[in-house]
């Protein structure tokens, strides 16, 4: 779809739970953005959870009711759009199995009608809105980390980093050994804390390397647990999603 | 590999654990241990980066590598769908050419075969090239017990047998241990045994090579029977394949008059031009190089060539169990390259031994328990074991999707231990919380107004599990009012601006 | 019930959900890359082998002689072994300075005394700079390629393709009287010790190729 010959394309926002609840700026800069590029935004305020924290921790049971709850909440939308690489990823590559496990061929069939129009927002804004500046003005010092689950499930690709690299003001630096994880893992770095800690400090170790005075990714579970390594160790970097950069303005700085 | 389902498979019995891993701990309590070995993990951080960098050059220099990867997998997919017709085959051709094959439903059995086939020939000792397969047995504590002395010949391999250690990676079973640390062991240890290692021995790697060459060079010799294991076994020809780099594998082979090798059924090819795909994907993979340096290729008895006395020892310890699972299977595919491992960063950090079986890493962490069930505290843990960050399912040569398979077996773990547990409790209560919409935004106004904790929902309050994490980070604050409330107001407002 | 029995009767029973047929996916999949020409072919081989830390020495058809000479000469080769069919007039420029011996009833310990050997090859690939012998009568049995510490290899061009799974077809098993194969590319190493790389354990140290070009 070209932008130029469209109508104001409607999108059906999802927030996720954990941005609703905790970070509530991502999706309020998701909506801000969207809208700054021409799109109708709404929300559909049935939704909850993609069900993940549940699939991830083994309690795939408890996540069917979930997937039945997003396909009937998005269900009707032509775009769907969530400021979550792993949310999305979730939703690409597990919610099929579980209408599968759930032996529900009717489910099955509705899923694989919506996953197709679920976007990361960073695949949406370039792939279907055709935009790379989004316009957008944050002058500082920026690093980026390319979480796993936009990377290797969601296959966002470079499209964060070419979103940011065109934001006037902003100067990108590359951080270096940004395709390994840090730590996080949901449930991993509760089960496995050891493991977590050793991990999320070479992170952040690597993020202090860069002298980047804000680290951006476009997963907040993940920039929790590499900005609660910064923050505690008074590093001097803070942590901001993507959206919440191209949101940012001259006139409604971020 | 998905399909209708006819009937439902029946799975073969499961693999016992062997007498080294049982009673290991669970993996987090292994790792903590591990992460405390500043050696070892300086060890291991040099490795897997110099191997990951290889890897990944090499990779780049093929154009169509992701067709090699769907082509290695269909060639398996192809073996584990007709399993029985390839391995009848594989027998026929293998008996055609002079070989005798002998079928062994587990390691007990396995050894037995071994140890009876070499007393048989009046040896009191044995050469071996490095075998995962007979790792997986126990070959060498049941050929032992016979009085019977079986000699690793591969470097690494040596250096694990000398050090009374056990291997810590596939493909490089020392990688934990470094230069010095080889020295001594070689000092302390090859005099007791065979030629002793020079007096002015250095930690050069080239002369702890140099003195490796010298020590096994008496024992290849002299050896009359070699064990080996194989990379690969083509059904087609009836050849058995083994690729490796020193060339101790190539003296086994060659020189002893008695070869008897141990191979997993999952080992077979169909086809011999599925070499052709093999070859490219397994160096490139294991040890970063565009070929390994030597590959040795057999087909039963060659005459006035090699071995005379030829067996091959079919087994499968816990395979058919895996086989029965239709998600699970895939994880037969392994060719045991070892760039999961290598990938991996929970790997790079704990080091092979908190895996708790000969198979680390990743696909340690699908395969044991698969092989093995989930009975034990390990093997109940490996699951968990992995932050689901993907890097072992791109690396891997064969598609393996290792993180879809850890989360399968997770449910399988849930599923046996039952939900009525704190976390299964935790999980029920957010499932509820989640499962209407309403009733979230109920709860939210609770956490945000209350202000105090992140909510249980997120991170279930395992015991001691939230002081953990704030051990070493900081939780961000609570907003005052969650998206779903902004949004509210602003449709009271009247919408977008 | 025997334990082949068991285990066909398990393995069969494992896969009761799949249907596809045997061989449903068809000709076994060729994935190769592509030669730009013949001529780059031999340059990428002979790149890929001195990357091994090989020699290669580049020869016409009647430099063969000179040039095993010289490389025994440099190595300082005072024995060297040769396989019954290997062409003699290879061998006919050494001088009185080179025990040459040929393999008839040698043993392990024999082979190990003697400082090298001459072999021909069946076929060689371009991309992984990797020789392989078949062991044919100009190749010799196994053991006479490994045993020597020098390893003088003669390939021919025409023996050179670009990838792999061309050098697997040409190297299908005869029915009747499959050969052995051992695949070499550049001299025995190991990477075991922090996968810093040492060339040369316990196969021949040294890896001396001749490529003759018509």
């Amino acid at each position: 779809m070209s932008p130029a010959t469209s109508t104001r394309p409607k999108v059906a926002l999802f927030a996720t739970c954990y941005n609703d609840t905790v970070w509530p700026g991502t999706p309020i800069a998701t909506v801000k953005v969207l809208e700054r590029l021409g799109c109708e935004v709404v929300f559909p305020e049935a939704q909850t959870c993609c069900g993940q924290i549940f699939t991830n921790t083994g309690y795939a049971d408890e996540a069917i009711p979930l997937v039945r709850g997003f396909v009937d909440t998005f269900g009707g939308y032509d775009y769907v759009v969530a400021p979550s690489g792993s949310c999305v990823g979730a939703i690409r590559e597990q919610h099929h199995d579980l209408a599968e496990r759930a032996g529900d061929a009717a489910l099955v069939r509705r899923v694989d009608t919506v996953v197709p129009k679920v976007y990361d927002i960073s695949e949406f804004i370039i792939d279907v809105l055709g935009v790379t500046d989004v316009g957008a003005y944050f002058p500082h010092r920026v690093t980026f980390h390319p979480t796993c689950h936009s990377i290797r499930v969601a296959h966002v690709g470079d499209r964060p980093q070419r979103l940011l690299q065109s934001v006037r003001g902003l100067t990108f630096v590359e951080l270096p050994q940004a395709t390994e994880c840090c730590g996080f893992g949901g449930t991993f770095s509760v089960k496995n804390p050891d493991v977590s800690i050793s991990m999320a400090s070479d992170k952040a170790r690597h993020v202090r390397e860069t002298g980047a005075e804000v680290l951006v990714a476009g997963d907040n579970m993940c920039l929790m647990n590499i900005g609660g390594v910064l923050r505690r160790q008074r590093a001097g970097v803070r942590i901001m999603h993507l959206a919440e950069i191209l949101a940012s303005t001259e006139e409604d700085p971020a | 590999m998905t399909a209708e389902p006819l009937t439902e498979p029946t799975a073969g019995p499961l693999q016992a654990t062997s007498p080294t891993f049982v009673g290991m701990p669970k993996f987090p309590y292994a790792a903590r241990t591990a992460l405390g070995n500043t050696q070892q993990r300086r060890n291991l951080a040099h490795a897997t980066g110099v191997i990951r960098a290889k890897r990944a050059k090499v990779v780049a220099e093929i154009d169509r590598w992701e067709e090699l990867r769907q082509a290695g997998a269909d060639a398996k997919d192809e073996l584990l769908g007709h399993m029985a017709a390839y391995l009848e085959q594989l027998e026929t051709n293998l008996t055609k050419g002079g070989a005798t094959v002998h079928w062994a439903r587990d390691a007990a059995e396995a050894n037995r075969i071994v140890v009876d086939l070499v007393k048989g020939t009046g040896a009191t000792e044995v050469v071996k090239v490095k075998s995962m397969a007979t790792q997986e047995i126990e070959l060498n504590e049941a050929l032992e017990a016979e009085g019977i002395n079986a000699w690793e010949t591969d470097l690494a391999e040596l250096i694990v047998q000398f050090g009374h250690d056990r291997p810590s990676h596939i493909l490089v079973p020392a990688i934990h241990r470094n230069r010095s640390e080889i020295r001594e062991i070689f000092r302390k240890e090859m005099g007791l045994v065979g030629r002793p290692a020079p007096d002015d021995l250095t930690d050069e790697p080239k002369r702890l090579a140099e003195a490796a060459r010298l020590h096994l060079r008496e024992k290849f010799m002299r050896a009359t029977v070699a064990i080996s294991g194989a990379n690969f076994a083509v059904a087609e020809t009836g050849s058995l394949v083994v690729v490796e780099s020193e060339g101790n594998g190539r003296m086994c082979l060659t020189l002893p008059d008695t070869l008897i090798s141990v191979v997993g059924i999952e080992k077979v090819l169909p086809t011999w031009q599925d070499l052709g795909t093999f070859m490219q994907l397994l160096p490139r993979s294991s040890t970063g190089e565009r070929m390994n340096p030597y590959t040795s290729i057999w087909s039963g008895v060659h005459e006035g060539d090699g071995p005379q006395n030829v067996h091959v020892v079919l087994i499968d310890n816990g395979r058919t169990h895996v086989l029965a699972d239709p998600v699970g299977r895939e994880a037969l595919r392994c060719i045991r390259c070892s760039a999961c491992l290598n990938t991996c960063p929970v790997y790079e950090r704990t080091g092979g031994h908190a895996y708790g079986s000969v198979y680390p890493g990743p696909i340690g962490a699908i395969l044991n328990p698969q092989l093995r069930g989930t009975a034990s505290d390990v093997d109940k843990s490996l699951p968990f074991a992995s932050t689901l960050c993907g890097a072992c399912f791109e690396a891997c040569p064969m598609r393996i999707d290792i993180p879809k398979l850890l989360v399968h077996l997770r449910a399988k773990v849930v599923d046996a231990k039952g939900r009525n547990t704190v976390e299964g409790r935790a999980m029920a209560a957010g499932a509820w919380a989640f499962g209407d919409a309403k009733r979230l935004a109920r709860l939210q106004k609770a956490s945000t107004l209350g202000g105090k904790i992140l909510g249980n929902r997120q991170l279930p309050a395992l015991p001691g599990a939230i002081g953990q994490w704030l051990s070493i980070r900081d939780i961000p604050e609570l907003p005052a009012q969650t998206f779903r409330q902004w949004w509210a107001d602003r449709e009271r407002k009247g919408g977008a601006s | 019930m025997s334990a082949k029995a068991e285990i066909l009767a398990r393995v069969r029973a494992a896969v009761t959900d799949l249907t596809a047929p045997l061989g449903a996916r068809g000709e076994t999949p060729w994935v190769d890359q592509a030669a730009a020409s013949p001529a780059e072919t031999i340059e990428l081989f002979v790149e890929n082998v001195i990357d091994y830390k090989a020699q290669v020495v580049r020869v016409g058809p009647d430099g063969v002689g000179g040039a095993i000479r010289d490389a025994l000469t440099a190595y300082g080769a005072s024995s060297v072994v040769v396989p019954s069919g290997l062409d003699p007039a290879w061998v006919s420029a050494l001088g009185d300075g080179v025990r040459i011996v040929a393999d008839e009833g040698l043993g392990s310990l024999d082979l190990d005394a003697i400082d090298s050997v001459i072999t021909a090859s069946a076929v060689s690939i371009a991309t992984t700079g990797t020789i392989v012998l078949d062991h044919g009568p100009d190749q010799g049995r196994r053991a006479l390629s490994l045993v020597p510490d020098v390893h003088v290899c003669v390939v021919h061009a025409s023996q050179v393709v670009h990838d792999v799974p061309e050098a697997v077809f040409r190297l299908h098993p005869q029915e009747g009287m499959p050969r052995p194969l051992t695949w070499i590319s550049g001299p025995s190493a190991t990477s075991d010790i922090e996968l810093d790389r040492v060339e040369g354990v316990h196969g021949p140290r040294t890896l001396h190729v001749i490529l003759i070009e018509a």
